[in-house]
C-alpha cells in the first residue's frame, strides 16, 4: 500500500495516520482534537481551491488547513 | 470516604474541552445565566457565580473551554492561568469540576489526565449522558471511576438530571490520583477507552447527512446563501413588523398625547421643555427629531432600535445554538485568508452585527495578535452593530431601496477592502482554520428564550443609559452653542471633503456615545439622500462607540489601538470624500 497525504485522500475514504510530518507544535495541536498516528480518519469533505478539509475522527468532527492536511501521512 | 477539605469547598473551577456545556453546568449550579452556544469558544472570558454547600457559599468559575494544558489561542491562555492560579495561590478549598463529553471520550479524558497530574482535586461531570444512547455509545462509568480514582458523575445539564448527585459529590473530588509516564498518554487513554466503552454501529440520521451536506461545496453554498438570505428576511419581517403593529402605535397613540400635556404644562418651550420632550415640530411631538429625553430619548432605544435587536438575536440564538457557525466558518474559509483571516473570523464579525462588543470580545477565538487586530479592525469599521443599522434603515428606508443598498454596499467593499490591505501590509501569514465541527443540535425553545431574554436585557440596561445621557448631552452642547462653535472649526472636513452641512458634526461627536442617537440626529437636518449616505457611512466607520473602544482597548492594547483609530479615521474620510464626489 502506498502512502499518501490526507490532501490528496478521496472523500469518503478511512485510512490510518502513519506520520504528521510537522514540528512539535502543530503535532501538540492536531493530537489535543484527537488527530494523531495510529488513528483511523474518514475524509468528510474539502473545500475549493485548497480550502479546508473535514474529516471524522472516533466521535467527532473536525476542520483543518490544506497545508495541514498535506502534513498528515496516511496508510 | 472522607471529605476532601473539612474547612469546605471555597472555589470550584468549571473546566473542559470547548463546547462540552460547561456554560450550561455552570448556571445548573449557580442560578447565574450565561451565554451558551453550540460552537467551540462561546465562552471567551470566565463568568463567577455563587452556590450554596451546606451552610456555606462557595465560589464557582466558568473557565473558557482547553483541549489541553498547551494553549494554542487566547481564550485558551485565559482558561490555563486560571488552572495554575488555582493551582498556586492557597489552595485550600479549590477545587475542578471536569466537565466532559461523553460522546467524545478519548478527546475529553486526554486533558482529564491532564488534570489529574496537577496538584487539585478533581471531579467528573460525564456530560451528555442522554447523547450517547441515540449515538451507539455504552460507558461503564463505575469502570470509569474506579480507574482514574476520582468521582464520575453522568449529568444533561441541559435538562439539569445529575447535577444534585454532582454536589452532593464534590467533598469526595481527588488530587493525583492516576499516575503515567508522560509519553505514554495516549496509550493510557487507548487502554482505558478499551475497558470503559463500547460503540454500537448505527445508521446515519438525518441531521447528520444535513451535517455532511452543508460541508460539501456542491451543497453547502447553496445552503448558506439560503440560509443568510432567510435569516436577514426574518430579521426585517419581526423587526419592521414589530415596529408598525406594536411600538410605533404604542408611542404615537398612548404616549405622545401624555407628552403632549406635559408639553403644555411646561409652557411649550423653555430649557427645561427642551431637555424633557425636545423641540416641537410644527407645534407636534417629533419622536425622531425632538430630541427631548423623554420622546427621542425613549423612542430611539424602545421603538425603533429593539425590535431589530429582538429579532436579530432571536435568528442569532438560533442559529448560534443549531452548531451552523463553525460549518460557515469552513465554506468561507479560503475567501477569509485573502482578508488575512481565517474562516472562524466570521464568528465575530456575525456577533458584531448584533454588538460591536461581544464582536470585539470573540476575536479572542483567532490564534495570533495580528489576526485578532486586523478583525477587530474590520468589525469595528465596516460592521456596523443592529442598533445602528435600524437607525439606518429607518432614517435611509423611507427614500427606496437604492439609499440602503448605497451604504451597506459600500460598508462590504470597504470591509473586503480593508482585509486586502491589512493583510497586505501587516507582516506575518494567518494561520490555518483548525476547529471541531458540532454535532448539528435542534435548538431547545427554552434555552433559546434565556439567551434571547439575556441578550435584549442587556441591551436595554446598555442602550437606554447611554441613549439617555447622549440626548442630554447634546441639548447642553446645543444650548451653549459648543456644536455651532466645533462646526465652524471641522468645516473645512465636513463640509469640504465630506459635502455635509456643518451642523451634521453634531452627530460625530455625540457618534462616539450611541452611533444610534447620532444617526437619528441626521435626521432634523434635512439632507439628500447623497449627504445621508455620506453620513451614516462615515458614522459606521469613522470611530467606535465608546463601549466599544474600551473593550477594544483591553484587547488590543493602547498602541494597537492608536493605530487602529488611525485607520479608522482615514478610511472615513478617504470613503466618505469619495462617495461625495461620485455619487
Amino acid at each position: 500500500m502506498g502512502r499518501f497525504n490526507l490532501a490528496q485522500m478521496n472523500q469518503g475514504e478511512t485510512k490510518t495516520i502513519i506520520d504528521i510530518q510537522g514540528g512539535h507544535g502543530l503535532i501538540k495541536r492536531l493530537e489535543s482534537l484527537g488527530v494523531r498516528c495510529g488513528i483511523r480518519i474518514t475524509k468528510i469533505s474539502s473545500q475549493l481551491m485548497r480550502g479546508p478539509i473535514t474529516i471524522k475522527v472516533g466521535n467527532s468532527q473536525v476542520a483543518l488547513g490544506y497545508g495541514m492536511a498535506k502534513k498528515i501521512i496516511l496508510e | 470516604m472522607g471529605e476532601i477539605y473539612p474547612e469546605g469547598i471555597k472555589k470550584i473551577f468549571l473546566m473542559g474541552n470547548p463546547n462540552v456545556g460547561k456554560s450550561v453546568v455552570f448556571s445548573r449550579l449557580t442560578g447565574v445565566q450565561v451565554i451558551a452556544s453550540n460552537y467551540a469558544g462561546t465562552t471567551v472570558e470566565f463568568t463567577k457565580g455563587y452556590i450554596k454547600l451546606g451552610e456555606k457559599k462557595a465560589e464557582v468559575i466558568d473557565v473558557p473551554g482547553t483541549y489541553s494544558i498547551e494553549p494554542t489561542c487566547k481564550a485558551e491562555e485565559v482558561a490555563v492561568s486560571m488552572l495554575e492560579d488555582a493551582i498556586s495561590e492557597n489552595k485550600d478549598g479549590n477545587i475542578v469540576i471536569n466537565v466532559i463529553d461523553a460522546t467524545n471520550l478519548e478527546r475529553n479524558l486526554n486533558l482529564t489526565l491532564q488534570l489529574l497530574k496537577k496538584n487539585i482535586p478533581v471531579i467528573i461531570a460525564l456530560n451528555l449522558w442522554d447523547e450517547t444512547k441515540h449515538t451507539g455509545i455504552s460507558i461503564d462509568k463505575e469502570k470509569l471511576e474506579k480507574i482514574l480514582g476520582v468521582p464520575v458523575v453522568p449529568t444533561c445539564a441541559i435538562s439539569g438530571e445529575g447535577i444534585k448527585e454532582l454536589v452532593s459529590r464534590l467533598p469526595q473530588a481527588k488530587a493525583k490520583t492516576f499516575d503515567y509516564a508522560e509519553e505514554e498518554r495516549w496509550h493510557e487513554l487507548g487502554n482505558i477507552i478499551e475497558q470503559v466503552q463500547k460503540v454500537t454501529h448505527r445508521h446515519h440520521t438525518f441531521l447528520e447527512r444535513l451535517g455532511d451536506a452543508s460541508l460539501q461545496p456542491v451543497t453547502g453554498i447553496p445552503i448558506a446563501l439560503i440560509l443568510i438570505y432567510l435569516m436577514f428576511t426574518i430579521i426585517r419581517f419581526i423587526g419592521e413588523g414589530l415596529i408598525a403593529y406594536l411600538f410605533e402605535p404604542l408611542f404615537e397613540k398612548l404616549w405622545a398625547p401624555v407628552m403632549m400635556k406635559l408639553s403644555v404644562v411646561l409652557g411649550s418651550e423653555g430649557f427645561i421643555h427642551n431637555i424633557l420632550i425636545g423641540k416641537l415640530v410644527g407645534g407636534e411631538i417629533n419622536f425622531v427629531e425632538s430630541l427631548g429625553l423623554l420622546t427621542t430619548g425613549l423612542f430611539v432605544p424602545i421603538a425603533m432600535v429593539l425590535p431589530y435587536v429582538l429579532a436579530f438575536y432571536l435568528v442569532l440564538s438560533f442559529v448560534e445554538d443549531s452548531g451552523y457557525l463553525p460549518r460557515l466558518g469552513v465554506l468561507v474559509d479560503t475567501l477569509m485568508h485573502r482578508l488575512g483571516l481565517h474562516g472562524l473570523a466570521i464568528i465575530p464579525m456575525m456577533l458584531g452585527l448584533g454588538c460591536n462588543v461581544p464582536g470585539a470580545l470573540a476575536t479572542r477565538v483567532m490564534e495570533t495578535r495580528r489576526e485578532r487586530f486586523i478583525g477587530a479592525t474590520m468589525m469595528a469599521i465596516a460592521v456596523p452593530c443592529m442598533a445602528q443599522i435600524a437607525m439606518i434603515a429607518g432614517l435611509i428606508g423611507k427614500h427606496g431601496a437604492k439609499g440602503l443598498g448605497l451604504v451597506f454596499g459600500t460598508l462590504f467593499l470597504v470591509w473586503v477592502a480593508l482585509g486586502i490591505l491589512l493583510n497586505a501590509t501587516i507582516k506575518g501569514y494567518s494561520p490555518e482554520i483548525f476547529v471541531e465541527i458540532p454535532p448539528y443540535r435542534i435548538p431547545s425553545l427554552t434555552t433559546l428564550m434565556k439567551k434571547l431574554w439575556m441578550r435584549t436585557r442587556w441591551f436595554l440596561q446598555e442602550a437606554i443609559p447611554y441613549v439617555l445621557l447622549g440626548v442630554l448631552i447634546v441639548n447642553i452642547l446645543y444650548s451653549l452653542r459648543i456644536i455651532e462653535f466645533i462646526g465652524e472649526l471641522t468645516a473645512p472636513v465636513v463640509t469640504g471633503i465630506l459635502g455635509l452641512p456643518k451642523e451634521a458634526v453634531g452627530a460625530l461627536i455625540i457618534g462616539f456615545l450611541r452611533k444610534d442617537v447620532a444617526v437619528g440626529m441626521l435626521s432634523p437636518l434635512g439632507l439628500t439622500l447623497k449627504q445621508l449616505v455620506v453620513a451614516c457611512v462615515v458614522l459606521a466607520m469613522y470611530f467606535p462607540c465608546v463601549a466599544t473602544f474600551a473593550v477594544m482597548i483591553k484587547e488590543l492594547g493602547a498602541l494597537d489601538m492608536i493605530k487602529s483609530a488611525g485607520i479608522m479615521i482615514a478610511s472615513a474620510l478617504l470613503v466618505g470624500g469619495a462617495l461625495n464626489l461620485l455619487l
